[in-house]
């Protein structure tokens, strides 16, 4: 039941839950492949009967290095995707509309629908011809889908989508100067502050933004060892982020105090290309690493509920309140809770689901999609 | 003759027998009184024994002998002898007889007149004792007159013997009120003169009696004038006591002559204090003013010296004088004398405290503990007088407390000798190489390390045993004993130091320099070195070293060699693979460099190896070198075959043949896709940055496992034209070539190196791959 093995056939690193969709469990997944036409997969787990549904969209455009969802339209997603022309490669982005039919997942067998694969609808490109290739694009998390910031080498861009998305009009702008060559490799977007931060990562520095006028608000200067891959938002603490890289940790931050990480962890054996925090119980850090590892962490000091989940006073029973009280009492300790050792690559993409907190995918190099469920003593031990 | 002769005498009588009968018989009868007292005696006849046969007792022919019987000896005579000998033994027996007859006769004469003159004398004493008696009778009856006379003599003098004896006693009694009429007189006189003791004695004979005869005028009058005089004394003896600069046995005596007068003795002590306190005030200012900032303060030795002999032998005299002359006093006065040793004794601690502080820079030990030795010796006996006061306690705490600074002082001194140390190092590192050679080597400096660190262990662990020498004075207190030893020298010193050697060690690992790595990648390897050597030896050797100089009584827990020896293994495995890690590091940047900033795609058709591999290669063989000067070799696996003849195919594998396949359909690539799984199940899991053995092939591993890997992430992340890919191929070869050698288990470099060719494959949208042979020719020829 644990894990649920699927294989798409080709590489791939990109992954992404469809984040509008809140009943169905669903990831989408884009291949990377230089020789055949490359595909979006919508992966529908069926939760209850343990069975994984595929369906299959095809990515003419080029090999998908990144892809996200828009978190108000489940039919519109966002690719990086390399374009190579004239021995020139050029990572650019667009946004799509799948079919009507596929964004609430069609359960038809995929056999028959891999035969008509399905094509996406090209909404708008994000131009970047002055930007140059574009490392990811990131939405505005719970907006209503109309902005999106992509990072295009040093520089930071904020589109507006109009007319239904099929225009992207660059709305500001910043760039990183400095020696050498600056480039991004990743950035969220912060759910807090009224979604006005974005942090993003370059070389070794993680640097936060306020988007209304584009300035950096904070920087957090050799935040790695190395490379810096990927970095993501507590969802429940407006203040922590946590930053993985090629130095094989993975780091927590507490924005306001830049100098030091609040909390290290050093559990892979290689580079962690990615880090995500569940988005409703923040100690739940999912870590994916080219150890081909993928490590679900409690860091439960750091998070929102250091103490346990904390139980009103009114609906419990002299029973339940002795109880409460022991575990408010002694802080629970950060662990490892599991290694997920199916990889048989590197993994470089994990993430939860939007519809089931306890419910999350990983995807290897090879193609292979594992998704795995929290340990069901722990659900209870957090729920309870 | 010649045979009556022999028979008759012994034949011991020997050579000095004479012929003559009578003559030979009494050395014969002499013999025989000694035969008899010798027998009595219990001792055998020493030269008797010579005697062959001895005359048989019982033979009757034996002339001298108890059962001679003349018939037999006739008898025998006749049958035996001839007549002519017959003859001769018969005129022989005649003289014999003769002889003896003579020799009675004489002595019957002798001692006739003897017998006569003793008659005589009898007769003499009888008649003299007949007069004496009658002169006895005469005695007695005088006596008996005398006796009577000297009766009647003594009853007529009885009458005025009485009267003799009352009068002596009013002799006696007047010259007792003579004195005391003259009392005041001498009184004055003695005061005038400074004879206070006199004075004193004087006053206290009379004291009691004109105490009691005060009621009469005369009595009282001269009381009176005694009062007076006594006042005048007394003020006197004060004045002299308050000036005080006679010193203190004066003082002592002043003040004996003062209580002797009566004086209160509570205000006296009070006043005695006041007056030691004075003095060993001065004692204790002249101290401070040796500790002052501005003269050259004296060695530390000296100034113990001066505070033992000033004020601590100050002190001595007041608490004996005071003991001595307040001892009325009772607890009290005791109380008083401790709460006044007291305090000036941690005024005294105080300023000794501060001198010793002076001195806990300095590297002298051996001074400092014979200054705590005086010190402590000095007021072992004071606090003998004053147990209460608690002086020796403070005193044995003071030199505790000096005792662990020592000790942390010589921690410190062995952490900045480490430090001292790896600067050393790191300088030698640093230096300029010398043109065509290496450096120094890294065993030397290891061993200078070493052998740098264990003499300052040595040095420290000499210089504090000093505190625990056996003539030092304080060494027996239980503290030197058991804690010094056990938790202050073993644990304090020693493992401490190892505990921060490590942490020191360790420290390197955490920099934050991880980029340019601040630590240069050689010292890591030396102090990786330098822990495992303390782990497998040197720990041991030094803590037994420890146990052995200091043999620790204490029971308290230690740690035991087991638990450093781990935590120095620990810091050793850590910083090897920091090491690793390190030299990974700065090989894999090589390598992504090299592929991040090469346009592949656009790249021209490889002739050559590029650069960066032989840059590679060349820093894994240095590396090599390195590692080898302080790591064994370690063990590899054996080798299959002649592996540097294995030509890089992309085509090579069913896996990778399965990857190509041109299949869209969701099945088909199922099918592929599990034989590469399968196979990758058959192929270990390569755990990159994992934990290192200690030999040079597991290092070089690691070292090279982190650099093909990223070499892998990299070529993942780019796109490849055909020459582009060609040149990975080629590349790849050619560490191929060099680097298994390196490794313990060369597929390892295969399996990395065939992933790396492979995923370029991938990433190439024209995968032509070159020829086997030509790769191989030009591998061959760069």
């Amino acid at each position: 039941l644990p894990q649920s093995p699927k294989v798409l056939g080709l590489e791939a690193r990109a992954l992404t839950p469809q984040t509008a969709e809140t009943d169905a469990i669903r990831f989408l997944v884009g291949t990377q492949s230089l020789k055949y036409d490359n595909q979006i997969h919508i992966i529908d787990f069926d939760d209850e009967n343990n069975i994984i549904n595929k369906n299959v969209l095809l990515h003419q455009a080029g090999e998908i290095w990144h892809i996200s969802a828009s978190p108000a339209d489940k039919g519109v997603l966002a690719t990086c995707y390399n374009r190579t022309s004239d021995s020139k490669v050029l990572t650019c982005a667009a946004v799509w509309r799948m079919p009507k039919e596929l964004e609430s997942g069609s359960h038809e067998s995929p056999d028959d629908s891999s035969s008509t694969a399905q094509t996406l609808e090209l909404l708008c490109h994000l131009d970047n011809t002055a930007h140059g290739n574009m490392a990811c694009v990131v939405w505005e998390p719970m907006g209503d889908g109309k902005k999106i910031i992509s990072l295009a080498d040093n520089h930071i861009l904020l589109w507006d989508l109009q007319e239904s998305s099929s225009q992207a009009v660059l709305a500001s702008s910043a760039s990183l100067e400095g020696k050498g060559q600056l480039r991004f490799t990743s950035g969220r977007w912060s759910p807090h502050h009224n979604c006005t931060q974005v942090a993003t990562a370059s070389d070794t520095t993680l640097r936060g933004w306020d988007t209304r006028n584009m300035s950096q608000i904070y920087c957090i200067e050799n935040a790695h060892g190395q490379l810096v891959r990927d970095l993501d938002f507590n969802p429940n603490k407006q203040y922590y982020l946590a930053s993985c890289g090629d130095d094989c940790k993975v780091k927590f931050w507490d924005t306001r105090n830049v100098t030091e990480p609040v909390k290290t962890l050093e559990e892979h054996s290689h580079w962690v290309w990615n880090v995500r925090y569940n988005h409703s119980h923040d100690q739940l850090v999912l870590t994916g690493s080219s150890d081909s590892r993928v490590i679900l962490s409690n860091m439960v000091s750091i998070s929102s509920e250091p103490f346990g989940h904390l139980v009103d006073d009114d609906d419990i029973s002299d029973q339940e309140d002795h109880r409460s009280e022991e575990k408010s009492k002694e802080p629970l300790q950060d662990n490892v809770i599991a290694t997920y050792e199916e990889h048989e690559d590197s993994v470089y993409a994990v993430d939860w689901s939007s519809a089931d907190p306890w419910l999350f995918a990983s995807l290897s190099y090879d193609g292979r999609l594992v998704i795995n469920r929290v340990p069901r003593a722990l659900k209870y031990h957090i729920l309870l | 003759m010649a045979a009556a002769a022999t028979a008759g005498s012994s034949p011991g009588s020997g050579p000095g027998d004479s012929p003559e009968g009578p003559e030979a018989e009494a050395p014969e009868r002499r013999r025989k009184a000694h035969g008899m007292l010798k027998l009595y005696y219990g001792l055998s006849e020493g030269e008797g024994a010579g005697r062959p046969s001895g005359p048989d007792p019982l033979d009757p022919t034996d002339l001298n002998g108890a059962h001679f019987d003349p018939e037999v000896y006739l008898d025998k005579l006749r049958r035996e002898c001839p007549l002519a000998q017959l003859m001769d033994s018969e005129t022989d027996m005649v003289r014999q007889i003769r002889a003896l007859d003579s020799d009675m006769q004489t002595l019957v004469y002798e001692n006739y007149n003897k017998f006569i003159s003793a008659t005589d004398t009898i007769r003499k004493m009888k008649n003299d004792f007949r007069k004496m008696e009658d002169e006895m009778d005469r005695l007695a009856t005088n006596m008996a007159v005398i006796t009577d006379f000297s009766a009647r003599i003594s009853a007529t003098l009885q009458d005025r013997h009485e009267r003799i004896t009352k009068l002596a006693g009013v002799h006696a009694l007047l010259r007792k009120l003579q004195f005391l009429f003259e009392l005041p007189s001498r009184l004055t006189k003695c005061v005038e003169l400074g004879a206070y003791g006199q004075a004193v004695r004087y006053q206290g004979r009379a004291q009691a009696v004109l105490q009691q005869y005060q009621h009469l005028p005369s009595f009282r009058a001269i009381q009176d004038d005694c009062q007076v005089i006594t006042a005048r004394l007394a003020q006197q003896l004060r004045q002299r006591f308050r000036e005080g600069g006679s010193g203190a046995p004066e003082q002592a005596e002043c003040v004996e002559l003062l209580l002797a007068l009566g004086e209160p003795a509570e205000e006296l002590c009070e006043e005695f204090l006041v007056h030691a306190r004075g003095r060993l005030e001065e004692e204790l200012r002249s101290l401070e003013a040796e500790l002052g900032p501005s003269p050259p303060a004296p060695d530390v030795l000296e100034f113990t010296d001066h505070g033992g002999s000033g004020f601590v032998g100050g002190l001595c005299h007041v608490a004996a004088a005071y003991q001595e002359l307040f001892a009325a006093q009772g607890p009290a006065g005791a109380e008083k004398l401790a709460a006044f040793a007291q305090e000036l004794g941690s005024r005294y601690f105080a300023l000794v405290e501060r001198r010793l502080a002076q001195e806990q820079g300095g590297g002298d030990n051996s001074l400092l503990v014979r200054a705590l030795d005086r010190f402590h010796r000095r007021l072992r006996a004071p606090g003998a007088l004053l147990a209460a006061a608690g002086l020796a306690d403070a005193a044995t705490e003071i030199v505790e407390r000096v005792a662990r600074e020592r000790l942390g002082h010589h921690l410190q001194g062995l952490q900045a000798a480490f430090l001292g140390c790896l600067t050393d190092v790191r300088q030698a590192l640093a230096a300029p190489r010398v043109a065509g050679k290496e450096g120094p080597g890294l065993a030397e400096l290891l061993a200078n390390v070493a052998s740098s660190i264990l003499s300052h262990i040595k040095a420290s662990l000499a210089a504090v045993h000093l505190f625990t020498a056996k003539e030092v004075s304080f060494s027996n207190k239980p503290y030197f004993r058991g804690e010094f030893c056990s938790q202050g020298v073993r644990e304090g010193l020693i493992v401490g130091f190892v505990r921060s050697m490590c942490q020191t060690a360790q420290s390197f690992c955490d920099s934050p320099g991880e980029k340019g790595g601040a630590t240069p990648p050689a010292l890591l390897l030396l102090l990786s070195r330098l822990c495992l050597d303390y782990e497998t030896a040197t720990i041991s050797y030094i803590l037994t070293l420890t146990d052995e100089q200091f043999l620790v009584q204490d029971q308290s827990p230690v740690t035991p060699v087991s638990t450093l020896c781990a935590e120095a293994r620990e810091t050793a495995r850590r910083l090897l693979t920091h090491y690793v890690k390190v030299q990974g590091l700065v090989i894999s940047q090589m390598l992504r460099k090299s592929v991040e900033t090469r346009d592949w795609l656009s790249t021209l058709e490889p002739r050559n190896v590029r650069a960066v591999m032989k840059r590679v290669v060349e820093d894994t063989t240095a590396i090599d070198v390195q590692v080898g000067l302080l790591y064994e070799e370690g063990v590899r696996k054996a080798q299959s075959s002649d592996s540097s003849k294995r030509t890089f195919s992309v085509y090579s594998s069913s896996r990778q043949q399965g990857r190509y396949a041109p299949s869209y359909t969701p099945s088909a690539p199922m099918d592929t896709n599990l034989l590469s799984n399968i196979q990758k199940l058959f192929s270990e899991r390569i755990d990159v940055f994992s934990p290192v053995e200690f030999n040079k092939v597991s290092v070089l591993t690691g070292i090279i496992k982190i650099s093909l890997k990223t070499l892998l992430e990299c070529v993942r992340l780019r796109t490849f034209g055909r020459f582009g890919l060609q040149q990975v191929q080629v590349d790849c070869h050619f560490l191929q070539l060099y680097l298994w050698r390196f490794v313990a288990d060369e597929e390892l470099v295969h399996l990395l190196l065939d992933e790396v060719v492979a995923s370029a494959a991938l990433r190439c949208p024209d995968p032509v791959p070159m020829e086997p042979s030509v790769v191989e020719v030009i591998c061959e020829r760069g």
